[in-house]
């Protein structure tokens, strides 16, 4: 059906009366428009701006969110009028979508933006109009590609398992990936700046010995070169091997322009060698020996700038080319004019027009060299527009190649301050994660803190301590909870699993370690005021709870009372990894499983250490188990390690808050 | 009485470009409402919806051949619709100056939708009438079967054949062509058409479209 011309859908329903006279068959009945309502005006809140239209304006596109029932939904009965909660600027373009037919993108918005907008009303991009549609998809396709650059950066860091060949081409391609790698790396860009500098001091000459003449060092120490040479090459010739084992596609990699080079720069010297002192060869094998420099290409895979070039280079062919032509005319044309120009003369050095083209070049581009210069009038006339043409020539491609050049540069740079920026940025989200999940843990503990202060029942305690959340968070902690009383295993015997501090959790697993190794006195810092100043110190609480409920077996040195004591403990938490992988290790096993050891948010608790009773009355739910007030354990109980496992692992849920 | 405001366009050349260059630079505007009202027979509210509707698709004020070619086309999205709206075209461009007004439209609806059944039948003759001579001859009448035909498309249940049209045609003549002289006059069509039961009810179809 078509949408935009819905209102002429009256004349072409008129004008099919030309078709009855024609018609063989009855026609069938027409539907009858029992909503037949007058065209009335809509008013559109959209965030507290007020648009107003006809109905039937909106009416136009049914498939859209505006054209059909569904903005209903959205009705506000007291103030009669249909209320969005979105922006009313990027609102403007949808409407005038329905009034005239053609969706426009409107340039100052963002692509994302606007993508979300055109979602949310039902529309879809592709009934942009041809002035705006190339605009969004341009702009929708960089913003594309840049998500892109980030993902692939991701790519590189989750390492899938790589065979030995995959590692080896990655740690060909990015050598910051292993130390090897780099190793490599460097090794040989030394030798190609070995082989280079050799290729170039051969042919210096050296000191005059006895000989008369002056020997290039090349002739003089062979030995020495020939072994520098064969040294490179085997360098060479062995990272091409690897290379070409390790190419994905080998073919592929063949054919590539950096293996090109690497072939060039090593055949000489085979070829070389194969050859033997024939005098016929000798002058090709000079030539031969010219491709040696082309190891200096080699230097491209070190250097971001050269590739950068080169790619310049490569993606401005056609101004190139258009340089290249434009100046071969202007030589031929000048040549030309300046031989029949000079041919009057005498010994003019004008003897043909391919000699005059020497002259022209070096004329056009300002070089000048005087070897050949005009002596007629006509000569000196036309020399002069040469020159002067010759500049515009060759000034006029320039800029183009130059602008390539920097924006491909700038691209770069681009990339580069990305992936730095984006280091900070994951690590600045890593923190605010942390800091959420950090929220839930205080709130439970607070949580934990204001079910036991209504067991107490301290007035002036609870409204201390009491911090308030909002309602939606609430919830949230709400829903955690729940979800960590779901992880409860059917047999009683295991508790319920808890989100903990990553750190208390690896102060659990340490602590439950030493526990079986007594002899090692963890380190242990718990103060007694309320303001933080721990910095490095962990804390351990598990490891103050045997020593509370076992303090003779128990060698460790405590700062801390009787067993009642409370402490207030300060957790001071740093950034943090994730939480997910210490979460599973919870689940898996509940030996091991305790606190997360936090280390980002300061969280201030105050814990009273219970003993746990033994494993013969299991607690079921700890966290709300017996009141605080509970004999210790017999000390010197032989079980006593037995008591510290079992604290440790119950320990998990005798966080048994009291008052301070 | 309705004047047309044309801006400097100097050369005009046959291009379909030049052509919209014209066009959007004629501002056409209608008579007034009153004046509409007494020669029509809608009142002020339709006429105020149909001019709002016809002023959003062509907010020059003129339709010309290729915009109305395009509208009409989107109704009949499966076939070709574009010589069948040549045909409406000339059939509401009464004054045959290459352009629809907000005018004719409206006096060719308000003939469609609320003229008697002499008008309308009057009207369906006049579009069939190519050429305007006041006889539908056999070709003229083929031209525009085939037009109507290439409005449904090839999709078709049975398929459409090559004669269809002309066996149509054939049909359609010996209906209506009493005096068998290969021709159809405006009094022998209103004539006909005024003893068959199924074409008088299908006029009053569409009665209430507005």
């Amino acid at each position: 059906m078509a949408t935009g011309v819905a209102a002429w859908l009256p004349f072409a329903r008129a004008a099919a009366i030309g078709w009855m006279p024609v018609a063989n068959c009855p026609m069938p009945v027409a539907p009858r428009d029992n909503h037949k309502r007058q065209d009335e005006l809509i008013i559109l809140n959209v965030s507290g701006r007020r648009f107003q239209t006809w109905r039937n304006t909106l009416d136009r596109y049914p498939d859209t969110l505006l054209g059909s029932s569904e903005k209903d939904f959205f009705y506000n009965e007291e103030t009669k009028e249909y209320f969005f909660d979105r922006d009313p600027d990027a609102f403007r373009s949808i409407l005038n979508f329905y009034r005239t037919g053609k969706l426009h993108y409107p340039r100052h918005e963002c692509i994302s933006a606007y993508d979300e907008e055109l979602t949310f009303f039902g529309i879809i991009p592709e009934v942009i109009g041809d002035c705006c549609y190339e605009e969004y998809k341009d702009r929708k396709r960089e913003n594309l590609e840049r998500l892109q650059d980030d993902q692939e950066e991701n790519k590189d860091m989750k390492l899938p398992k790589l065979n030995f060949r995959e590692t080896i081409w990655r740690a060909f391609e990015n050598p910051h990936t292993s130390t090897m790698a780099l190793v490599f790396y460097y090794v040989t860009g030394f030798f190609i700046a070995i082989s280079v500098i050799t290729n170039v001091v051969e042919t210096v000459p050296c000191g005059s010995t006895t000989n008369q003449k002056d020997m290039p060092c090349g002739e003089r120490y062979t030995v020495a070169f020939f072994c520098i040479d064969t040294a490179c090459v085997m360098i060479f010739t062995v990272e091409y091997l690897m290379r070409l084992f390790a190419a994905p596609s080998r073919y592929r990699f063949m054919r590539s322009v950096m293996s090109i080079i690497d072939v060039m720069a090593i055949l000489p010297y085979y070829i070389g060698l194969v050859m033997t002192n024939n005098e016929d060869v000798s002058g090709a094998f000079v030539t031969l020996r010219v491709f040696r420099v082309f190891r200096i290409f080699k230097f491209s895979r070190h250097s971001q700038g050269l590739r950068i070039l080169g790619y310049t280079l490569k993606s401005c062919a056609s101004e190139l080319g258009f340089l290249l032509f434009s100046l071969t005319m202007a030589i031929i044309i000048f040549a030309t004019v300046m031989f029949y120009a000079e041919k009057g003369s005498s010994s003019s050095k004008f003897t043909s027009i391919p000699a005059s083209f020497w002259y022209t070049i070096v004329t056009m581009t300002t070089l000048g060299y005087g070897d050949m210069v005009p002596k007629t009038i006509a000569g000196k006339i036309f020399g002069s527009i040469c020159s002067l043409s010759g500049v515009l020539v060759i000034a006029l491609p320039v800029p183009v190649i130059v602008s390539n050049f920097s924006r491909i540069y700038h691209q770069n740079q681009r990339a580069d301050k990305r992936r730095a920026q984006k280091k900070a940025r994951l690590a600045r989200i890593r923190i605010v994660k942390s800091g959420s999940a950090n929220a839930f843990l205080q709130s439970k503990r607070n949580g934990l803190l204001n079910e036991l202060l209504e067991l107490t029942g301290t007035e002036e305690d609870e409204q201390k301590l009491i911090k308030s959340t909002s309602l939606l968070e609430s919830q949230h902690h709400h829903l955690l909870h729940c979800l960590e009383k779901t992880t409860c295993y059917p047999v009683c015997s295991l508790q319920a699993h808890e989100f903990v501090d990553e750190q208390m959790y690896k102060q659990n697993r340490l602590e439950t370690a030493l526990q079986n190794d007594p002899s090692r006195s963890p380190s242990i810092c718990s103060h007694d005021s309320s303001v933080g100043t721990c910095c490095s110190h962990r804390v351990k609480r598990n490891a103050a709870l045997p020593s509370v409920s076992v303090p003779s077996t128990h060698p460790i040195p405590m700062h801390q009372g009787p067993l009642q004591e409370l402490r207030a403990i300060h957790i001071q938490c740093g950034d943090l990894p994730s939480h997910t992988t210490s979460r599973s290790n919870l689940n898996l096993k509940t030996d091991d499983s305790g606190r997360i050891n936090c280390r980002g948010a300061q969280i201030t608790t105050a814990i009273i250490c219970l003993p746990t009773p033994s494993a013969l009355t299991p607690d079921g739910d700890g966290l709300h188990g017996p009141p605080q007030q509970r004999p210790p354990p017999p000390l010197g109980h032989p079980a006593a390690p037995s008591i510290q496992t079992t604290t440790s692992s119950a320990g998990t849920n005798i966080i048994k808050v009291s008052a301070l | 009485m309705t004047w047309a405001q044309r801006t400097t366009c100097s050369v005009l050349e046959q291009n379909s470009v030049e052509d919209e260059l014209e066009l959007s630079a004629v501002r056409h505007r209608p008579e007034g409402l009153e004046q509409l009202e007494a020669q029509t027979r809608f009142s002020r509210k339709e006429l105020q919806i149909l001019y709002r509707g016809f002023k959003t698709e062509c907010p020059s004020g003129i339709v010309n051949e290729d915009t109305f070619k395009d509208i009409y086309s989107q109704f009949f999205p499966q076939g070709d619709a574009s010589t069948y709206a040549h045909f409406l075209f000339n059939a509401f461009d009464t004054d045959h100056n290459g352009s629809v007004s907000f005018e004719d439209f409206v006096m060719g609806l308000s003939i469609l939708l609320r003229g008697t059944v002499q008008e309308k039948l009057n009207w369906a003759f006049n579009l069939y009438d190519i050429n305007k001579d006041g006889y539908i001859t056999k070709e003229e009448m083929l031209d525009i079967m085939k037009a109507i035909y290439d409005m449904m498309g090839k999709c078709t249940y049975p398929v459409l054949k090559e004669e269809t049209p002309r066996q149509h045609v054939e049909v359609f003549f010996q209906k209506m062509d009493k005096n068998k002289d290969g021709v159809v006059t405006i009094d022998e069509f209103i004539d006909c058409c005024q003893n068959d039961e199924n074409i008088m009810r299908s006029m009053h179809l569409f009665e209430n479209v507005l």
